[in-house]
């Protein structure tokens, strides 16, 4: 009895539209949130991430009203977050439809975030998104969108953050994200054997085996992409049938 | 027939009724004795600490009638938390007691294995329930969880496995009970919540 690894498709939003660009820059629209929601629970996505990447204040009630009506199509978890600083503002993501929350930059700048979410929601609703950029040797934790370096090595920091309280972990390649060149396997498979929280992969997804190699290699127990499910040049059905031929333990039915 | 939620702050109570709108069926939410006293189908909800839920239940009044809802044959569904809750007590709250009408005590799965057990599961049915009428023996059903009873006696009717062996579904006379979550599990899932609420005499499908 195995847990199957998760296919997790994720939606960058403005706060209201589906977005998409090479590093949060040149963006350009690529669909309605609830439109693709309803799509991938059809086709059989694992669980959905919707993010807000602009994150300001102004946009925050249009981007709870996104969650509304992206949970509504829904019956797999969702997971939701972008800008979240406090318990308050982590509850209306929960409140709108979220099952989980991401945090970030917040949780770099005050680590104890980390705890007082999941005193409140549980650790299984706290999920820390952490994008890793290659520096030298290792890897640093940025923050603000990938604009800025915390100065925190990635692989302390996801150990540090599930000591105090993230029930899972979010790991982007920042090197590899938009690239289509593949997943980052060292920097997956080196935060996967230092944490004991399941471990989200996202960065670089291009082809099947490029998911076979960060489930065998990586040691992910779950794989994030956006635009390669956006624009229908990955099928999910097509997708786990080919991991579920390699013995990667996948969810086939509905 | 109206489907109660029991209310209490820190629950996946918006999930499971818009999984329930999707059976057609009405739903409301009982925060009071009165409302858990006339309820005529029960659904325990269940996010959250172990602790925070049982004080929340007995601030409200409502240990007693859920307790009497349940000895008077009312239909009870509990989810995740909600199964916890029925045990005597668990390992997350020590000095919290648990609605008792099942013996023994929620343990905290073994940190051999990752925790929260995260994610879809099989399970390995020991016998039948009218839960699990319908579904694939394959059917992949969605967890979030770090503790779980490991031993409902007669009352299991399905097992699942993260580190060590503990009971994903339990039946006992009119008392049903997930550790999965049904409302997030696909269509196995909702086929699970039809078959309750055929049980119950208030489905309007499956």
């Amino acid at each position: 009895m195995t847990l199957a690894r998760r296919i997790i498709p994720c939606l960058d939003t403005d706060g209201e539209r589906v977005v998409k660009g090479v590093q949060f820059f040149n963006l350009r629209d690529a669909g309605d949130p609830a439109a693709l929601a309803a799509r991938y629970n059809r086709e059989g996505a694992d669980e959905l991430v919707v993010l807000d990447i602009a994150a300001s204040r102004d946009h925050r009630p249009t981007f709870l009203e996104t969650i509304r009506r992206v949970a509504a199509e829904l019956a797999i978890p969702l997971t939701a977050g972008g800008g979240v600083g406090n318990v308050d503002e982590g509850r209306a993501i929960l409140r709108a439809g979220a099952d989980k929350l991401t945090v970030n930059t917040a949780a770099l700048r005050r680590p104890k975030l980390l705890t007082e979410l999941a005193a409140e929601f549980g650790s299984q609703a706290v999920v820390l998104a952490i994008d890793a950029k290659r520096v030298g040797e290792s890897w640093e934790a940025f923050v603000r969108g990938g604009r800025e370096s915390s100065g925190r090595d990635a692989v302390d920091w996801a150990i540090e953050g599930t000591e105090r309280g993230a029930g899972e972990i979010l790991l982007t390649s920042m090197d590899r994200d938009g690239t289509r060149s593949g997943f980052d396997i060292p920097l997956t498979a080196t935060i996967a054997g230092r944490v004991t929280v399941p471990l989200i992969a996202s960065g670089g997804a291009d082809s099947p085996s490029d998911f076979l190699d960060v489930f065998e290699k990586g040691r992910a127990d779950a794989a994030l992409a956006a635009s390669i499910f956006h624009d229908a040049v990955q099928g999910l059905r097509e997708l786990k049938c080919f991991l579920h031929s390699k013995g990667v333990p996948v969810r086939l039915s509905g | 027939m109206k489907i109660s939620l029991v209310e209490y702050d820190a629950g996946n109570l918006p999930s499971v009724e818009r999984a329930l709108a999707k059976q057609d069926v009405e739903t409301e939410r009982a925060a009071t004795p009165e409302s858990i006293a006339a309820a005529r189908v029960l659904i325990l909800p269940g996010v959250g600490h172990f602790g925070q839920l049982m004080r929340t239940l007995g601030s409200r009044g409502l240990l007693a009638p859920i307790r009497q809802a349940i000895g008077g044959g009312v239909p009870l569904l509990g989810i995740c938390l909600g199964l916890q809750a029925l045990f005597a007590s668990s390992a997350e709250a020590p000095e919290d007691r648990g609605l008792d009408i099942l013996p023994g005590t929620v343990t905290a799965l073994p940190v051999t294995a990752k925790l929260p057990h995260m994610g879809w599961n099989h399970l390995r049915q020991i016998r039948p329930s009218a839960l699990f009428e319908g579904i694939s023996a394959n059917a992949y059903f969605y967890f979030a969880h770090s503790y779980a009873a490991l031993d409902a006696g007669e009352s299991a009717v399905a097992m699942c496995e993260h580190g060590v062996p503990f009971v994903a579904a339990l039946e006992r006379g009119n008392l049903f009970a997930v550790q999965f979550h049904p409302e997030k599990s696909g269509d196995a899932g909702a086929r699970v919540l039809a078959n309750f609420l055929g049980y119950a005499g208030a489905g309007n499908r499956g």
